[in-house]
């Protein structure tokens, strides 16, 4: 295959209109599986995680999972769409492994949610209203693994290997409708859009939205037509975009391949392909079978879902604050320019630190813990920081420690150290590693004494006035009360004991 | 739909063959499409009786929204889930690769 005659990216925008729809996979974080009792877990030993039900023996039948089923609904609500009244699902059948039932449980016709909106914001703050086609439920297939290509593409294996823990896992697929006009921005169109559905379905808490681990996957759609002919070209489908930055790389790369193939007079094919995260290309994948060839017809062994309108009113009362709305009060309560409360998404500092606060701690002291010690602790540890095992309300508690002198700086970060080796509660850590700060005068004037009689030239510093000579009796009053003495009281005590 | 005409072609089956990827010969088309007609024009049967008002039926008793709770069951072993398996290798069930597709 010849190399991809690629335009640049101006000249495309200059001639070609982009019109972009975007598909986006979540994977739920249910306990179990879409129609079985199976766990969902990441990373499991191949197969362990497998049933009757979802390896798709014979006599086996599938039942709904009610969770999963309140999530697709959660999501629809949160993204303005109607509910249906009623739906069925449906069996989408293919010939390929990665189902082990032949077919895979979708929705089709029928699908839950329908006809939503999202209001996207730029990074120029202008709002782009992208609108949703359908959020429908099905579940996910198993991982393929292919053995003797030397790419671990099926091109060239010689046999495959399944693993189906995977297989079943309640996945919600939600489509946009086509979205026009929006020119050369379509990329950062595509980008913003995927990043604040990724921060809307985590805020629901129903998905991890992982993208690194495949809980979230999108693929883009994207066609063009040269500029003012209202004639809508024929799309591709590019699959396997991981990243945020791999969708805004996919659309642009899409983009400047297709006004390649046009330029020279030929035709887009509609196709999937493929996204290749290294080279940032695409690759053609298999031709688009039709829908016709998948044979939907409605699942015999499930029940249609009919959702009351009780239930329906009751998961919206569930529904959490927006997270960009979220964003805004925060931003403005704590006095946050743009730029640092990007800093704290980014970081993902900004809910833990919301939660440090909703647990009594004042709002810098609890920014200060999570984007410096306990940032640099993740860091170390090479997790991110909401995986560090401690949570806000013990960071609260170690803040609410030191405001009441029970601890200084110095101190608190040996007790998160604690809490981090899993010794407990702060005040268990306090008390079994013997932290408290000490302020008992009797302890403290001995200290003093010993100190000050050590060194005579200091204490004549003093009484000349000379106050500031003070800090290296602090020191050393701190060195020998291994940094437990409350500073300030030993820096009164020396005061008055030289005058 | 072809069962609306009452007759499905050639051409047709061979397109359900490739879809299922099973070896079809120009004989056993014949045969197939000859076969697979007498029983899509039986099927069709219920048309003439359906009317109008009549919706498509997909479930034969009335009920909707059967759940189950959101809790875990125990399922099977790996050795369990890989003993009916004609080949299996690291734990996995072993297929022989699929011409032309790629997911």
């Amino acid at each position: 295959m010849t190399a991809p005659v690629l335009v640049d990216y101006a000249d495309v925008v200059a001639r070609y209109e982009p019109t972009l729809g975007l598909e986006v996979h979540v994977e739920l974080s249910t306990n179990t599986k879409m129609f079985c009792g199976c766990p969902t877990e990441f990373g499991a030993e191949p197969n362990t995680q497998v049933c009757p039900t979802c390896l798709g023996l014979p006599g086996s039948l599938p039942v709904v999972n009610r969770t999963a089923v309140e999530s697709a609904i959660r999501i629809g609500l949160a993204l303005n769409c109607s509910i249906a009244p009623w739906g069925r699902f449906a069996r989408k059948n293919y010939f390929y492994p990665d189902m082990p039932k032949n077919f895979q449980t979708s929705q089709y016709d029928e699908p839950i949610c329908v006809d939503g909106y999202m209001d996207v914001t730029l990074d120029d703050g202008s709002t782009v209203r992208v609108e949703i086609e359908r959020a429908h439920m099905e579940e996910d297939t198993g991982k393929s693994l292919h053995v003797g290509g030397a790419t671990g593409r099926i091109h060239g294996a010689e046999y495959s290997l399944l693993d189906y823990n995977r297989a079943g896992v309640p996945l919600i697929e939600i489509v946009t409708k086509m979205i026009p006009d929006t020119g050369g921005r379509a990329p950062e169109v595509a980008r913003a859009y995927v990043t604040q559905l990724r921060d809307l379905v985590k805020s629901l808490g129903v998905s991890d939205v992982r993208m690194d681990q495949g809980s979230m996957r999108c693929d883009v759609n994207l066609s063009l037509s040269p500029t003012g002919s209202g004639v809508l070209g024929t799309r591709t489908e590019t699959k396997n975009v991981n990243s945020l930055r791999s969708v805004e790389r996919a659309v642009r790369y899409e983009m400047s391949r297709q006004a390649g193939v046009l330029d020279a007079g030929g035709e887009i094919v509609q196709e999937t392909r493929h996204f290749e995260e290294q080279s940032g290309t695409t690759r053609a994948g298999r031709r688009k079978e039709t829908s016709e060839d998948y044979r939907y017809f409605p699942e015999p062994d499930l029940v249609p879902i009919a959702p009351s309108a009780e239930w329906v009113e009751e998961l919206r009362g569930t529904l959490p604050e927006k997270p960009w709305e979220r964003r805004a009060r925060i931003q403005e309560s704590w006095g946050l320019s743009d730029e640092e409360l990007r800093d704290l998404v980014n970081a993902g500092a900004l809910d833990l630190i919301e939660a440090t606060v909703a647990a009594g701690a004042p709002a810098g002291e609890a920014r200060s813990w999570w984007v410096a010690y306990l940032t640099q602790q993740a860091n170390t540890r090479g997790v991110e920081l909401d995986q560090l095992p401690i949570t806000p309300l013990q960071v609260a508690r170690v803040v609410a420690l030191v405001a009441s002198g029970d601890l200084n700086n110095k101190l608190a970060r040996q007790v998160v150290d604690g809490v981090l080796a899993g010794e407990g509660e702060p005040d268990t850590v306090v008390e079994a590693r013997g932290l408290k700060v000490v302020s008992d005068d009797g302890a403290l004037i001995a200290a003093v004494d010993e100190a000050l009689a050590a060194q005579p030239d200091v204490v004549e510093k003093i009484k000349s006035g000379k106050v500031q000579a003070a800090g290296a009796i602090v020191g050393a009053v701190m060195k020998a009360t291994k940094g437990q003495a409350d500073a300030k009281r030993v820096r009164e005590l020396i005061i008055e004991r030289c005058t | 739909m072809p069962a609306e005409s009452g007759a499905i072609s050639r051409d047709e089956v061979a397109h359900l063959a490739r879809l299922a990827r099973l070896a079809v010969t120009d004989e056993e088309l014949d045969v197939f499409a000859g076969q697979l007609d007498v029983i899509l024009g039986s099927v069709a049967r219920v048309g003439e009786v359906a009317a109008d008002d009549i919706p498509p039926t997909s479930h034969a008793v009335p009920l909707e929204n059967v759940f189950r709770p959101d809790v875990r069951r125990p399922g099977l072993s790996q050795e369990q889930a890989l003993s009916g398996a004609p080949a299996a290798e690291d734990g996995r069930f072993r297929v022989p690769r699929i011409l032309g597709e790629e997911q």
